[in-house]
């Protein structure tokens, strides 16, 4: 065996190099802003619409009611859980509001707020998170997913569903949101690069609150941003303040416009924080300090746009008066229908199986029935 | 015209010619998958459909299982039918999330709002010398998540009618195509008329007096060959094709077994947990009077799928079938 030998003189050796290589995308226009996008408190808040100001005041306020309702009835046992949105306001009414009626959204557990200020009934959104089916409503009608348990899951639907969109011709928008435990899952990585890959007119927005329930995001992720992620995708990141309504609402809607032009899916990081803990049955004490939960405080959503309406002189007693009564309204007519008890149908347990009952399942419903019939007769017996 | 003479086709040709027939009817349905566009499937089972129907209707996607099925699930959503291809039975287990968390329960969940009319296409199952990750038969993972339709093939005609049938349900079908039958060919013409099978019917191949084998997939061939050997032993044994394992076709099954007072279930999944337990169960729970002889399994093997050198020691074969039906002599002994 011989050793072949290298052409010429070792010493002036260069191996051949590799045939011209392109990156596909330039990074450069996909990067994130080093700093969360802000409007609130800056120059260019002046440019923002009034109506647009006050619109998200009153839903931040009805939103924020809702919250405190909702976690209300977990310690009434009328909800079994509840993950409050409390301090994440301005990300769910934002992205309910950056969409057309013909869009879909597809929220995960924690975005009960979306799906409602999206007219979603209160009640029916609670649905899952009393006990009862998983969707209470129709996701046809309202263009909502069911509400997704699983983490991250989700997200792959909305990409399927703007493509067929697409494909048909439609200009419809997915927007799917999740939260940032969700983006270490792998399906918030495939449907990013199915996204990309099929130019779906997919908007993801992750919703930043510090923790997946008690993990913080340093132990989450090493990446500089969420947002950063999406220049491995080939898509934009953006990265903006989470608690400053107005610019979630701008980037938000900036988003769904380009991927309603075919510019493709874009990837929204929002900084925020979540007030509560990660549900009723969870203690915050243990993995998060006073001091931090203090410090958001001071920069809550509703606050910030408090101070913005004020400085435009937006905000009087009767603004304030309007959104709170209307809040309250809403909070009492939750209240009150969450009290009824509900009525629910043993049998529609296999009525949705399969479009039609197989074999099995009809002598499962026939055992069911007989079951119930007995239990009725025994109790007429009692009486 | 004339009538295209009934020449041999493959299970292959039959499963493509099905789905360019239900593309050319509907045109709300789309192949989708790993390889499934340019090149035609590894197995070439989608040979030609992107270049009749185009990259849209035919879509070679990313590699990544769990995003090939969860964005089908988006698509049915929006009223498409997807037929997602899963390229090998071990490869599909990534997408398992997907499929139990959503597509199994979406109806469901929604009350019959939001039903996925989806088919997964999975080739399973042995024998033909593949690579680890090759040869699962993942059959009772599918079987035990409600929600799902199950079903597997076991000729030419039924790989058409079935195929027709599972892109057409209005339900999430898992359709199992046993890898070692693409080649297998039978006298079938894709020109003349091919019933669509409902789902959910077993069939009785071969009819008997002595015993019933139950049995389904790739070891529906390897029955039908036991019960001609059988012959020579003085067994008259009836060969029943389940076709669907979900739903189940007690009916067939255990009108079978009344007849004959004998049953042994045959599949080259693992046995224990298996096919063949909830089978012999339900064969047992219905029929016990009847039986002459306890329901025996003949299965593989219950460890990982063996290296290709060794898979013909896995594989149940036809003597295996044989001494089981030796066992069934359970009155005689005793």
């Amino acid at each position: 065996m011989t050793v072949q030998e290298l052409p010429g003189d070792t010493a002036a050796y260069r191996p051949t190099p590799p045939p011209a290589w392109q990156p596909r995308t330039d990074p450069a226009p996909l990067l994130p802003d080093p700093e969360p996008y802000r409007v609130l408190g800056t120059e260019s808040a002046d440019a923002v619409d009034p109506e647009l100001l006050l619109r998200l005041y009153a839903e931040l306020v009805r939103g924020r009611r809702y919250n405190a309702q909702a976690t209300a009835l977990t310690k009434q046992g009328r909800l079994a859980v509840y993950p409050s949105s409390t301090g994440q306001e301005a990300c769910e009414v934002a992205a309910a509001m950056a969409l057309e009626t013909r869009d879909w959204l597809f929220p995960s557990y924690r975005d009960t707020l979306a799906a409602v200020a999206r007219g979603l009934d209160p009640v029916q959104a609670l649905t899952l998170l009393r006990g009862d089916w998983h969707t209470g409503y129709d996701p046809h009608e309202h263009r909502i997913a069911p509400l997704c348990t699983p983490l991250a899951t989700q997200l792959p639907h909305a990409v399927g569903l703007a493509h067929a969109a697409r494909l048909k011709g439609d200009d419809v928008v997915a927007l799917a949101m999740v939260g940032d435990g969700g983006t270490s899952e792998g399906d918030f990585h495939e449907a990013l690069n199915f996204a990309a890959v099929w130019q779906a007119p997919t908007v993801f927005l992750v919703q930043n609150n510090g923790f997946a329930i008690s993990v913080p995001l340093a132990k989450q992720t090493a990446a500089p941003s969420l947002a950063h992620k999406a220049v491995g995708y080939g898509m934009p990141g953006r990265l903006v303040d989470g608690n400053d309504a107005a610019a979630v609402h701008e980037v938000l809607t900036e988003a769904v416009e380009r991927a309603r032009r075919g510019g493709g899916p874009t990837l929204i990081e929002a900084v925020t924080y979540r007030m509560d803990a990660h549900t009723n049955a969870d203690d915050a004490t243990r993995y998060r300090g006073a001091s931090e939960v203090e410090t958001w405080r001071a920069h809550d959503p509703i606050l910030l746009l408090e101070r913005e309406l004020t400085r435009r002189g937006l905000l009087d007693d009767e603004v304030r008066k309007a959104a709170s009564d209307a809040a309250e309204t809403m909070a009492a007519r939750l209240r009150e229908r969450m009290n009824a008890e509900p009525v629910l149908e043993p049998m529609d347990l296999f009525a949705h199986v399969y479009a039609e009952r197989t074999g099995q399942l009809r002598e499962q419903a026939a055992q069911l029935t007989a079951e119930l019939d007995a239990a009725a007769d025994a109790e007429g017996e009692a009486r | 015209m004339t009538t295209a003479a009934a020449k041999p086709a493959t299970m292959a040709q039959a499963l493509q010619r099905a789905m360019r027939d239900a593309m050319a009817e509907d045109p709300t349905v789309h192949v989708m998958g790993e390889d499934v566009g340019t090149l035609g499937g590894v197995f070439r089972v989608t040979d030609g459909l992107a270049k009749e129907f185009g990259e849209d209707r035919c879509t070679d996607t990313p590699l990544a299982e769990a995003g090939i099925l969860g964005t089908a699930v988006g698509m049915a959503m929006y009223g498409l039918r997807p037929v997602v291809e899963m390229q090998f039975d071990a490869f599909a287990y990534p997408a398992f999330e997907q499929l139990i968390s959503h597509v199994a329960r979406m109806r469901n969940r929604t009350r019959g709002g939001m039903p996925l009319p989806l088919t997964i296409r999975v080739p399973y199952g042995g024998g033909i010398g593949g690579v680890e990750h090759h040869s699962d038969s993942s059959e009772a993972y599918y079987m035990a998540t409600p929600g799902l339709h199950v079903v597997t093939p076991a000729t030419v005609e039924d790989a058409y009618g079935m195929l027709r049938a599972a892109i057409a349900s209005d339900d999430p079908v898992v359709f199992l195509e046993p890898k070692r039958l693409y080649w297998s060919k039978a006298p079938w013409s894709p020109d003349a008329p091919t019933a669509v099978e409902p789902i959910g019917r077993a069939v009785i191949r071969r009819p008997g007096r002595s015993a019933t084998l139950i049995t389904y997939g790739p070891s529906v061939p390897v029955c039908m060959e036991a019960a001609e050997a059988a012959r020579a032993e003085g067994w008259d044994l009836e060969v029943v094709d389940l076709r669907s394992l979900v739903p189940f076709d007690d009916e067939t099954v255990c009108a079978s077994v009344r007849r004959t007072g004998r049953a042994v279930v045959v599949h080259e999944s693992n046995g224990f947990g298996g096919p063949g337990g909830e089978i012999a169960a339900r064969v047992t729970e219905r029929c016990f009077h009847h039986l002459e002889a306890p329901v025996l399994r003949v299965a593989g093997f219950d460890i990982p799928y063996p290296p290709p050198m060794l898979e013909k020691h896995h594989l149940p074969g036809v003597d295996r079938v044989l001494d089981a039906v030796a066992r069934l002599q359970w009155e005689a002994e005793s």
